[in-house]
C-alpha cells in the first residue's frame, strides 16, 4: 500500500529524514517511535503533503502512485489520513459543514455521487458513536474551544468518516488521559480491516497496548535505525531511548 | 475645483430650488457652502483615500428630471421577500413615487417625496431635523446633496409600531444613455417605540460609469429599534459616497451593518450619534474586495450622553490590487461618563499588490469611561488551510471555507433571515464556493 524508499526531507537547510525506507502493506498496523526531535512528526507531515517541508530525495509509492507528485487534497482523496497532533480551531466552520464538504469532495473526486442529507446523518450518527463524540459538539465551530481529548476523538470520528486507506496518527495519544485513550483506541480498533493500514506515530508505549501494532520501527536522527514487533515497544519503554544510541554508539565504533 | 463645476449645479439648483419654507433654507445654505467648500481634494485628511475630486469627470450627468426605467429592469435586483417588504425607490438619485411599492398599511408607515413632506405636515419635523448632523461633514460633497434634498424621500415610522416586514430602499442609477451622478437624500423618523429594518441595495443598470453621493438620516425614537442594512455590489464601474447618520433623540438600539462587495470609489460615512443617556448601538462592516476597487468605511460614534454602548466590527478581505479602507473615531465627551465603546477592525490580504489601512481614532474627555479597540492586518491561515486539504477539500474551497468563516462574525448581523440569505449566497459565490 505504502512504499517509502530511501526519503529526505528537511526545513529550510535543516535536514531532518535522512534516507527512510518503510513498507506497509494492507492489513498492517505499523508503530514508529523515537525520542523526540527524531523527526517522527516530520514523516507524518511529509506523507500529508504539509508544504513548509522539502523532499530532497527519495520516492513514495502510495497504491502505486507517485504521492510525493500529488496536491495534499488529492492524497485524502486517494485515501491518505493525517490524524494532527495539533488539531487546527476553525472559528465560524462546524465540524458538521467541514465534515460534510469534505466527504463530498473526495466522492466526487472518485467520480460518486454526494451524500444527501438524510444519507450523511445516518452515516454521521453511526459513526458518532464509534468515538463517543456528541452531536451538540459537531455543530459548534471546528475544534474551537474544545479540550485535548475532544480534538483527538475529533479527529477519529473525521477518520471514521472519511474511510481512508492509510490512517497516520501524529502522536495521538499525547494530552490524552486513560479514558480518553481508550475511547480513542477503541475507535481505532473498531475501523480495523484486512483492506486498510495504519502508522501511528508516538513517543510512548502506552498507546501500543491499546492499539496493537504488527511492526514497530524506531526512528532516530533521522532514520529507522531498528524495527522489530510490538516486544520491541516494550523493551524501548523498559529502557528508554537511551539503549538505542548506546547500541548504536557500538555499532558505529565497532 | 473649477468655477464651471460650481457653475452648473447652480444652475440645476436654480431650476429645482424648493418652494416650501423647511427645505428652502437648508438647500440654499447647502449651495452656499458647496460653493464655498468645493470637492474634497486629496489634501483633505478625511479624503486622502477617497479621491472624490479626481472622479468627478466632466461628462457626469446630473439631472433633476427621473428618467424612465421600468419595474422589470428592477426585478433582477429585488431583495427577498419583497412580496411583503415595502420597496421605495429613486432613480438616479431622485425619488420616484411612481416605482415604490408601499406594502406596509397607512397605520405602520408613511412614505413620500421630501418636497411633499415638507409641504405637508411634516415641515417642521424636516426644519428641525434635516441636515442635523452636518456638522461632522464640512465638505464639499456633503452639501452638495443638501442643495438637492427636495427630490429625496422622507419616511416615517409610526409611533410604537412594530415592524415584520422590511422597508428596502433601491437605488437604481441608469447608466445607459450617459454616466449618471445621483445624490439620493432620506430623512427617516423612527418614532417612539417603533422597529424597523431598513436595507439600501444599488443596483447600476447599464454596467457603464456612475457616481452616486448619498446622504440618509435617521432619527430614531424613544425605545425604539432601528436594524439598518447596506448592500453594495454595483460593479467595478460604481463611484459612491455614501453617508449615513443614525441619531438616538432618544434611548434605543440602533444596528448597521454595511456590505460592500465591488465599486470603484467606495466611501461609506457611517455616524452613530448616542444622544441619549442608556442607549446601545451596533455597527459593523464587511468588505470584500477585488480588482481595483477601493472601500473606505469612516465611522464615528459621538457619545454625547453618559451611560451609553457601543460596539463596532468591521472586516476586510483584500484580493487582487484592492484596497480596504477603516477610520474609526470614537467621541466621548465631557458629560459622557460612563460609556462603553468597544471597536475592532481585522484585515485579511489574499493579493500580493492589495492593501489595508487602519486607523481608529478616540478622542475622549470624559475620565470615567471603558473603551477600547484593536486592528490586524495579515494572511490567510497556512496552518487552517492545509488542516482543510487534508481532509480532502480542494485549495479553492478551504480558501473559501476560511473566508467565508471570516466574514460571518458580521454577516450573522443581519437579522433579516432572508436578506441575509442572500448577502451569503453573494459572498459564497465572489469566494467561488464550490461543490
Amino acid at each position: 500500500m505504502l512504499k517509502i524508499t530511501d526519503l529526505h526531507a528537511g526545513i529550510e537547510e535543516k535536514k531532518i529524514l535522512k534516507g527512510i525506507n518503510l513498507e506497509i502493506k494492507a492489513g498492517e498496523v505499523h508503530a514508529i517511535m523515537g525520542p523526540n526531535g527524531s523527526g517522527k512528526s516530520t514523516l507524518a507531515s511529509v506523507l500529508a503533503g504539509r508544504e513548509s517541508f522539502e523532499v530532497t530525495g527519495g520516492s513514495v509509492a502510495f497504491q502505486g502512485k507517485d504521492l510525493l507528485e500529488m496536491s495534499p487534497e488529492d492524497r485524502a482523496r486517494e485515501g491518505m489520513f493525517l490524524a494532527f497532533q495539533y488539531p487546527v480551531e476553525i472559528p465560524g466552520v462546524s465540524t458538521t459543514n467541514f465534515i460534510k464538504t469534505a466527504v463530498n469532495e473526495t466522492r466526487k473526486y472518485r467520480g460518486q455521487e454526494p451524500l444527501d442529507a438524510v444519507a450523511f446523518l445516518k452515516l454521521m450518527k453511526e459513526r458518532m458513536k464509534l468515538v463517543q463524540i456528541d452531536q451538540s459538539l459537531l455543530s459548534r465551530s471546528l475544534n474551537e474551544g474544545f479540550s485535548g481529548g475532544e480534538k483527538k476523538r475529533n479527529e477519529i470520528f473525521q477518520m471514521a468518516m472519511l474511510e481512508p486507506k492509510l490512517a497516520i496518527l501524529d502522536e495521538t495519544d499525547s494530552g490524552l488521559d486513560i479514558d480518553a485513550l481508550r475511547i480513542v483506541a477503541n475507535g481505532v480498533n473498531q475501523l480495523r480491516s484486512k483492506d486498510n493500514a495504519f502508522l501511528v506515530v508516538t513517543h510512548y508505549q502506552r498507546l501500543l497496548e491499546y492499539i496493537v501494532p504488527d511492526f514497530v520501527h524506531v526512528l532516530y536522527n533521522g532514520r529507522i535505525v531498528k524495527s522489530g514487533t510490538k516486544e520491541l515497544a516494550l523493551e524501548l519503554e523498559e529502557k528508554g531511548y537511551d539503549f538505542i544510541k548506546n547500541e548504536l554508539l557500538v555499532t558505529e565504533q565497532a | 475645483m473649477s468655477n464651471e463645476t460650481i457653475q452648473y449645479f447652480k444652475g440645476l439648483y436654480t431650476l429645482s430650488a424648493p418652494d416650501a419654507p423647511a427645505l428652502k433654507t437648508f438647500s440654499g445654505k447647502s449651495m452656499d457652502d458647496f460653493s464655498k467648500w468645493g470637492l474634497p481634494g486629496p489634501k483633505h485628511e478625511e479624503w486622502k483615500y477617497a479621491r472624490v475630486a479626481s472622479l468627478f469627470r466632466n461628462d457626469l450627468k446630473f439631472s433633476v428630471e427621473v428618467p424612465s426605467v421600468s419595474e422589470s429592469d428592477i426585478d433582477p435586483f429585488r431583495l427577498p421577500g419583497n412580496g411583503t417588504a415595502t420597496e421605495l425607490v429613486f432613480v438616479n438619485g431622485l425619488y420616484s413615487q411612481a416605482l415604490s411599492v408601499i406594502r406596509h398599511p397607512a397605520t405602520d408607515i408613511h412614505a413620500l417625496s421630501m418636497e411633499d413632506a415638507a409641504r405637508a405636515e411634516y415641515g417642521d419635523f424636516i426644519a428641525q431635523n434635516l441636515g442635523h448632523s452636518a456638522s461632522y461633514h464640512p465638505d464639499g460633497i456633503h452639501a452638495l446633496n443638501g442643495a438637492f434634498a427636495g427630490k429625496g424621500l422622507f419616511l416615517r415610522v409610526k409611533k410604537g409600531r412594530i415592524l415584520e416586514h422590511p422597508i428596502y430602499i433601491y437605488h437604481v442609477t441608469d447608466s445607459r444613455h450617459g454616466f449618471p451622478f445621483a445624490q439620493p437624500r432620506s430623512l427617516v423618523h423612527v418614532e417612539d417605540g417603533a422597529q424597523v429594518q431598513v436595507a439600501e441595495q444599488y443596483i447600476n443598470i447599464g454596467g457603464q460609469d456612475s457616481f452616486t453621493n448619498e446622504v440618509i438620516e435617521i432619527v430614531a425614537g424613544l425605545d425604539s429599534v432601528v436594524d439598518y442594512y447596506k448592500i453594495q455590489h454595483e460593479g467595478p464601474l460604481a463611484n459612491h459616497v455614501g453617508t449615513t447618520h443614525i441619531r438616538q433623540a432618544g434611548k434605543c438600539l440602533t444596528n448597521s451593518v454595511t456590505i460592500t462587495l465591488s465599486g470603484g470609489m467606495v466611501r461609506n460615512n457611517l455616524n452613530m450619534i448616542m444622544e441619549s443617556e442608556h442607549g446601545e448601538s451596533h455597527m459593523y462592516g464587511l468588505y470584500l474586495l477585488a480588482g481595483k476597487t477601493l472601500a473606505d468605511n469612516h465611522t464615528i460614534v459621538d457619545n454625547v450622553k453618559p451611560h451609553c454602548f457601543s460596539n463596532e466590527l468591521y472586516k476586510g478581505i483584500m484580493d487582487d490590487e484592492s484596497t480596504g479602507v477603516f477610520n474609526g473615531k470614537i467621541f466621548v465627551r465631557k458629560d459622557a461618563q460612563k460609556t462603553n465603546a468597544y471597536q475592532s477592525n481585522k484585515n485579511i490580504l489574499l493579493g500580493e499588490k492589495a492593501s489595508a489601512n487602519t486607523k481608529p481614532q478616540l478622542e475622549i474627555f470624559a475620565d470615567d469611561v471603558k473603551c477600547s479597540h484593536g486592528c490586524t492586518v495579515g494572511r490567510l491561515d497556512e496552518e487552517a488551510l492545509f488542516y482543510l486539504r487534508a481532509r480532502g477539500i480542494g485549495e479553492q474551497n478551504a480558501r473559501a471555507l476560511l473566508l467565508h468563516a471570516f466574514a460571518l462574525d458580521v454577516l450573522a448581523n443581519i437579522k433579516h433571515e432572508g436578506l441575509r440569505t442572500y448577502v451569503d449566497a453573494l459572498i459564497s459565490e465572489r469566494l467561488g464556493f464550490n461543490i
